[in-house]
This record gives structure tokens, sequence and C-alpha cells, in this order.
């Protein structure tokens, strides 16, 4: 059975799971004289029981379905004659797919070794068991655990406190997550980076000033040294998040500030959904924008001031992803500047300054960590934005500052080499998860550095 | 007294300057909503005006005759010979009736660019599902070629560049006089998946896909972020172990979503053979990305609820379980949902984590399934945009402006629900 179709299946018994049990207490009490007699209410012995049910059940599914293709690969891969046994992972992963293709019809079996045809129907063969097996023991699982707790109701038993405490063990359990995301993050970019410098010197990749993931197919190949170095890459990214902040800044802040302290209640009703929309309009669409109107336009300009600027100029990216943030930085600035408190403006104003006075010597200064915060996190936003400058910026890594030059990016290099085709041990893809690191350390960098700015230099008016 | 008068008129003096100042400063503030509000505009005019010729198609409407003798079938009856026939033949007689005076082997070429290369497959497929139709003639619709496409929508832009010959656009201008060659609503678009033909692709696929992907992320997320919120406000403990999840929590929230890309990768695809671009692994590494959003408003939603309900609850004797299932859920609930709806808005126009999952594939079918190759809007709109044809830069328009659509439509419906269902304290 499809394991979509199993979770009906599941929900199913649960549910039956449920009535039986309640159906249970409820005859289990009434010889006694009512539920009153019970432990607790009929309901939580039902709801154990449903849990009972349902639980381990979906545990084993999970479990099941996230090791399964793994472990169908490795037998079937073992099962492979010795003179076609892979013997390094890039080879594993063409046995591997050739058996696939075989097995879902997509390469006809008159291509390849007859060996392959065989693994192809030993992986349908195990595929297909292995479905009927989880089906089974899933639903062993389900009927047994939910049986076992309908053994167990008892008018002595406090359901409501078992059923209580392993809700609270699900809840920190989903809590969790959270630190198995984060580290399941550092563990899938740290090992392909240690493979990495395994083959590129960590100097190289640091402080090379050329990238060019060139791996050679064949062994003499002219030019089949790739170079690593990513400062190319990282001026790439520092420019365009720097055309993206001169853009974001002075328009967010300024707009935050209008909107705080000039701004009709009225006319912050539409000015603010309106700059929450641009925030709300997906990267992929900015992208489109970059590349399709703003570089055509901007070499355009270009050429009429007699300037030359490329197709894919860092300055067409850079603006856009300025548009991007400006809603960002302004809802941020905007937060604090609210902050801070009346009785500084009141008292500013009584000394006879100005409004703009008012803002520029006293409410500036005083929301100024909260901003200085806001504005790291933004540049980490801008460093981290991959679709902009995927679609509009180059791919040559050119070491320049000039904005209307082609540059790179970090992110716009991890999406080329890992998208498509990918020899899965060579020096291009494992490449890309040594800038991934990069980008997670400098990301969280800021971030971390844009917490502590706003906690220390925070002023508390209470 | 002197000295104070002097004080006095320097004040007043100055004043001139400052007000000059703060009207300075006001305009800068205006101007600074102004370009703001002008690049949302220009953003969203040019979506549209690039996009809303997506909406149209181009067809081409011909009477075919299908003449065994020039399709190069002996026997009209045998369904081997039937599937072998020359399908463009009766196309090319037909169009050619309409240009008699055509002829000539460059001439045929080029009233050949004038007809969708697919369109002989699309009568092949007609005729062999319903061979009766073999001597007779009939009228027939086709989506015209990518450059007519072009040519029909964009003739007075001088921004397009037309691949049609002279010659060619004039056998073009002709036939739209005489009704062969007509406009209408692109139904193409909403019922097909991916094609490598502008004229045959559609947003089918990549909506389906969408939605697919998003009931992972949803099922996953939801129940999750939920109960995390729930356990950090009510039950956590203070101790470096709940600093710990917070600390991952808001960090999570701010790191590049391409990371996630990565995680999924590396974690679900190499580590757990998982297969490539699936609605699954899709699913799974957005719900990893929109967790802490979701953990972040629905704690928000929790500390809104004021103690004294708690208290009361308590008093009565709830258990802190009871409490918090029976009383505060309730009353968090629509602000959990409108955290939720913003997260599920974001995870939709997402592109970058997708990319290295796999989920670029050209993929034709419309997905089927949960473990069915499958594409996303805001994927098919990268791939589109991508393309040399003119017509896909077009259709990814129309795809943004599908996207944006939807996306609007969330937001707008997490606005009703906190003004509709959002209590106040």
């Amino acid at each position: 059975m499809q394991p979509a179709n199993l979770l009906p299946l599941i929900v199913v018994l649960v549910i039956i799971a449920f009535v039986l049990g309640y159906a249970r207490s409820r005859a289990l009490a009434a010889p006694l004289g009512g539920i009153k007699h019970l432990k607790s209410l009929p309901f939580y012995y039902a709801a154990r029981a449903a849990m009972w049910c349902g639980l381990p059940a979906l545990l084993v599914l999970a479990c099941w379905l996230g090791f399964e293709g793994k472990v169908i690969q490795t037998l079937v891969v073992g099962s492979l004659p010795a003179e076609l046994q892979p013997d390094s992972a890039g080879k594993a992963s063409l046995v591997l797919s050739q058996i696939t293709n075989v097995a879902s019809g997509a390469l006809s079996a008159d291509f390849v070794p007859p060996a392959i045809v065989e693994a192809s129907t030993r992986l349908t063969n195990l595929q297909q068991s292995s479905q009927l097996m989880m089906t089974l023991l899933v639903v062993c699982i389900a009927v047994l655990g939910g049986f076992l707790a309908w053994l167990r109701i008892a008018p002595h038993v406090n359901a409501r406190v078992k059923f209580e405490t392993t809700l609270r063990r699900i809840f920190f359990a989903c809590a969790g997550l959270a630190i198995l995301t984060t580290v399941g993050i550092v563990f899938s970019v740290i090992f392909e980076t240690v493979r990495f410098f395994g083959k590129v010197p960590m100097t190289e990749f640091l402080f090379g000033t050329s990238w060019s993931p060139q791996t050679a197919i064949r062994a003499d190949q002219v030019g089949s040294e790739g170079a690593f170095g990513m400062i190319p890459l990282f001026v790439g990214t520092l420019l365009i998040s720097a055309i993206a902040m001169v853009v974001a800044v002075p328009v967010g802040l300024m707009s935050a500030i209008y909107l705080a302290e000039y701004a009709s209640p009225r006319m912050r009703g539409i000015v603010k959904p309106l700059l929450e929309m641009l925030a709300g309009v997906p990267t992929v669409v900015y992208g489109f924008f970059a590349a399709l109107t703003v570089a055509p336009f901007i070499s355009g300009l270009a050429a009429a001031l007699g300037l030359q600027a490329s197709a894919e100029s860092a300055l067409a990216a850079g603006l856009v992803m300025g548009v991007m943030i400006i809603p960002f930085v302004s809802s941020l600035s905007d937060d604090v500047i609210n902050a801070v408190p009346q009785s500084l403006r009141d008292g500013s104003l009584a000394l006879g300054a100005t409004q703009s006075e008012t803002v520029k010597k006293v409410i500036f200064p005083a929301a100024l960590p909260g901003i200085m915060g806001g504005i790291l996190l933004a540049v980490s936003r801008a460093i981290g934005e991959t679709m902009i400058v995927v679609m509009a910026a180059g791919l040559a890594a050119n070491l320049t500052a000039n904005p209307l030059d082609s540059v790179t990016t970090v992110t716009v290099q991890i999406v080329t080499l890992l998208v498509g085709d990918q020899e899965f041990d060579s020096a291009k893809t494992l490449a890309a998860f040594a800038l991934g690191m990069l980008l997670f350390i400098v990301t969280l960098a800021l971030n971390i550095l844009a917490l502590h700015v706003v906690r220390k230099y925070r002023e508390q008016y209470d | 007294m002197t000295n104070s008068t002097s004080q006095a008129e320097i004040v007043r003096q100055s004043l001139k300057r400052r007000y000059r100042k703060e009207r300075r400063f006001r305009a800068y503030g205006i101007t600074a909503i102004a370009l703001a509000i002008t690049a949302l505009v220009v953003l969203f005019s040019d979506i549209i005006s690039k996009g809303h010729t997506g909406f149209l198609k181009t067809t081409v409407t011909l009477e075919v005759t299908f003449d065994p003798e020039i399709m190069y079938l002996e026997d009209a009856t045998d369904p081997a010979q039937i599937r072998n026939a020359d399908y463009l033949a009766p196309l090319m007689a037909a169009l050619k009736r309409e240009f008699p005076e055509v002829s000539g082997r460059s001439g045929e070429r080029a009233l050949k660019g004038l007809l969708n290369s697919y369109s002989s497959s699309e009568v092949k497929d007609l005729v062999v599902a319903n061979p009766a139709v073999m001597g007779t003639t009939q009228t027939l619709t086709f989506v015209a070629s990518d450059d007519v496409d072009v040519f029909v929508k964009h003739r007075d832009d001088s921004s397009y560049s037309l691949k049609l010959t002279e010659e060619q656009q004039a056998w073009t201008l002709a036939l739209m006089e005489r009704g062969v060659i007509d406009t209408s609503f692109n139904d193409v678009f909403f019922t097909h998946g991916d094609s490598r033909d502008p004229g045959h692709a559609g947003v089918l696929g990549a909506i389906v896909g969408s939605l697919l992907t998003m009931a992972v992320t949803l099922l996953l997320s939801f129940p999750i972020g939920v109960a995390a919120a729930i356990y950090l406000e009510e039950f956590a403990p203070q101790n470096r172990l709940t600093d710990f999840i917070e600390v991952n929590i808001n960090n999570l929230a701010a790191v590049p979503s391409i990371i996630f890309g990565l995680l999924g990768l590396a974690i679900f695809i190499n580590l757990f053979g998982m297969p490539r671009s699936v609605p699954v692994v899709g699913g799974l590494v957005l719900m990893l990305m929109t967790l802490p959003t979701i953990i972040i408003s629905s704690r928000a939603a929790i500390k809104s609820v004021p103690p004294s309900i708690r208290e009361a609850a308590e008093g009565i004797g709830a258990s802190k379980m009871q409490v918090v299932l029976h009383h505060v859920l309730p009353l968090a609930m629509p602000g959990m949902l409108t955290g939720s709806i913003i997260g599920m808005a974001q995870a939709l126009g997402e592109t970058a984590p997708l990319l290295l999952i796999g989920m670029v594939a050209f993929i034709v079918d419309v997905p089927d399934g949960f473990f069915s190759s499958a594409t996303v809007l805001p994927v098919q709109i990268f791939l589109w945009a991508g393309s040399p044809e003119l017509g896909f830069i077009e259709r990814a328009s129309a795809a943004i402006m599908v996207l944006l659509t939807f996306l609007i439509s969330m937001n707008a419906l997490a606005i009703w629900l906190r003004k509709r269902l959002e209590r106040r304290w």
C-alpha cells in the first residue's frame, strides 16, 4: 500500500481505538455505579488507547520511509556481481541510476549488461515487498498497541496523568526539533566541507583570488586544475549587498521615521500594508524583474551615458535586492522608534526643538542600537539572498568593485554547482558545501552580533 | 538687557533656517515613502504589462481533409499504417488552400513556420483514437507557433524582436482578417503541465506540485509548531536546555533559505536515500524552514491570552494540560492560524532550497502523488524566465500573476482572520 494511503488507514484505526476505549471504560464503570468511580474521565482512557494505537505506528512508518531507500539501494548494489561492484561513490550513484532507470522503464534493458537488468527486477521486487512489509508491520503495531492499551483500561488507572505526561513529552520533542535542525544543518555542511579541504587546502579556499570550479573529465585535459579561491565570490556578495543596503537603509529608515513621527493614522494605515506587500513578494519575482526589466534598463542607460555596463551588472541585482529589503529595514526601525518613550519627545519639543531636531538629536540616538541591529539583520538577509542574484547576477567570478561589472556571489555558486547532474565526490560538488558552511557562519555571526548590539546598547527607560 | 535681546534675535534669525531644515526633513521622508511605493507600482505594472498576454492563446483553425493519398496511406484501415502516416501533409494542404499562390520548397517551408510543430502529432493522436475520420474533412483548431503568437500579440511593440519574415507577417495578417488565426482565452495555460513549446506550456503541473508540497508542509509544521510553542510557553522549565532551544529557534528564523536546501540534499536525499524532486522532500525542507516562523507567532498568540483565564481554570481544579488544551489553545488559535498562513505564504513563494533538492527538473506530467516527480510554481517561473523563447517570458509573467494571486488571497485570509477572530483583552 502507498504510504499516502496508509496514513488515512492509521487515522481510521486510531478512531476505532478511541471509540472502543471509550466504550470499554464506560462498560467497566457501569457495574461500579457510573463514571464517577473511574479514576479519570472516559475520554482520557479512550485518548490513551488512541495514542498507543497511533504513535508507535506513525513512528515506525516514519523510520521505515526514512531508511527504506538507503537499505534497498545497499541491498541491490551488494547483489551485483564482483566485476560490476562500484569502487567509488561516483560510480555507485551511476550504477544506481542505471538500475532505477531500467526499473522505471526510462532506459531500455537492451543497452545495459544483464546483471543490471537482474538488479533492476530485484529492485522492483524489493520495493514491492518493502511496501507490503511496511503496511503489515504498521497495521500490526497499530492494532497491537491499541489492543494492549484497551486491555489495560481499568478503573484504578489514572489515565489522565499518563495521557498528559505522554503529551508533554511529545510537545518537548517538537520543541527539540529546532535543535535537531541546527545539528542537521551543521552536520550536513561540515562533513562535506572537511572532505573538500582534503582535496583543496583551506588556505587556498579562504585566500585564493581566483574561482573557476572546473574539474577534469579526462585526466589529461587542459586546464583540468580547478581554482577554488572564494575571495572573488565574497567580494561579489559584499558588492551586491552594499548596493542593496545603500538603497534600503536610507529609504527604509526615512520612511519608518516619517511613518512613526509625522504620518497621520490614516496614512499609516495605507502606507504600512503597501510596504508589507513589498516584503510579501516572492524573491523569484524580484529576480525576474531584475533580470528582465532592470538589467536591460541599466545597461541601456549606461550605454546612453557612454559607459560600459554588463548585461548582468551587480547594480541591477543590488538595486532590486535593496527594494526587497526596504520593508525589512522599515518595519524593524518602526518598532524601535515606537519603543522610544513619549516623554523623551515631549521633553525635547518643550525645549523648543523642531520635530526634525527631536528626531535627529533625541529619538535617533535613543533608537540607534535597535536600528543597528535591524540593519545587521538586513545585511545578513542580503548576503543569504539567492534567487535575485541567481537570475540577475552573472556566473563569472570577477574580482571588481565596479557596480556596472558582472560579479557572482556565494549563493549563485552554490546553486550552480548543485543544480543538475553532480558527481558526488568531486571537489566541485564539495565546494558548494564549503560555500554553504561559509554562508552559514557569516550569517550566524551577523545575527548573533545583531542580538548582541541590541542587548548591550539598549537604553533602559523603565 | 541688550544681551538677552540679541539672544532672542539669534533664535529668531535662525528660525527660518530651522524651519527650512524641518521642511527638508519631511520631504526626505515623503520621498522615501514615494520611492518605495513607486518601486512596488513599477514592479506590479511591469509584470502585468508583460504577462497579461500570457492569458491569451493564438490559434489557427483549418479545414483539414484527411486524404489517404497525400498521407502516404495505402490501406486507411490498417492501424500500423495509420500510426506511421504523414500527418503534416493534410495540414500543409489546408494551409496552401488559403494561399494558392505559394509554391516551391522555400515557400512551403515559410508557410510551415506558421504551424506549431506539435500540431501534426495532435492530428495523429486524433486519427489514431478515431480512425473513422479518415477520408473526411474536419474543422480543427491548433495552437499557433510561438513566432506567430508573438507577432499577433506584440506586432505594434518595437521592443519585441519578431522572428517571422515579412512574407510570413503578411500571411499572418491575411489569415487574421479571414478569421483563421484568432486569439482566445488561454485554457491550455491552466490545464497543462510544462512543455518545450510555449503554446502548450501550462501551470497546472506546477500548481498541483505546489499544493502537494504545501500539504506536506502544513500537515507537519502546524502541529509541530503549535506543540513546540505550547511547550516553550507553558511547560518549559527555566534551564539551559530551554535557553538553547530558544536560541536555536531564533537563529533558524534568520538562516538563509538556501542552507535548508543544503540540509535537504545532504540529509534527506544523500543520507536517507529519498528520491529527488518529489513533493515529500520539498515539503519536509519547507517545513523545517517555516517552523521557526510558526513557533514564534504561535508563542506570541499564547502570550496574549491573559493570565486571568489560566488562573480561573486552575482555580476550579483543571490540570496544567487541561488549562492549556481547553482554554489557552482555543483562545490563541486565531493568532496561531494567522501566523501559520503567513508562514505558508512564505513557503509557497520559496524557490532556492527547492532548486537544490532537484525540483527544477523538466516535468511534463501533472504530478499524481506525494512521491511523483514534481515542480512548484516559483520554480516553474524561474525555469521559464531563463528560456530564450519570448513566449515563455510572457508565460512566466502570467505564472507570477497566478502566484501573486495565491499569495495575496492567503494574506487577505490571514488579515480577515485576525480582524474577525482575534480578541483584544
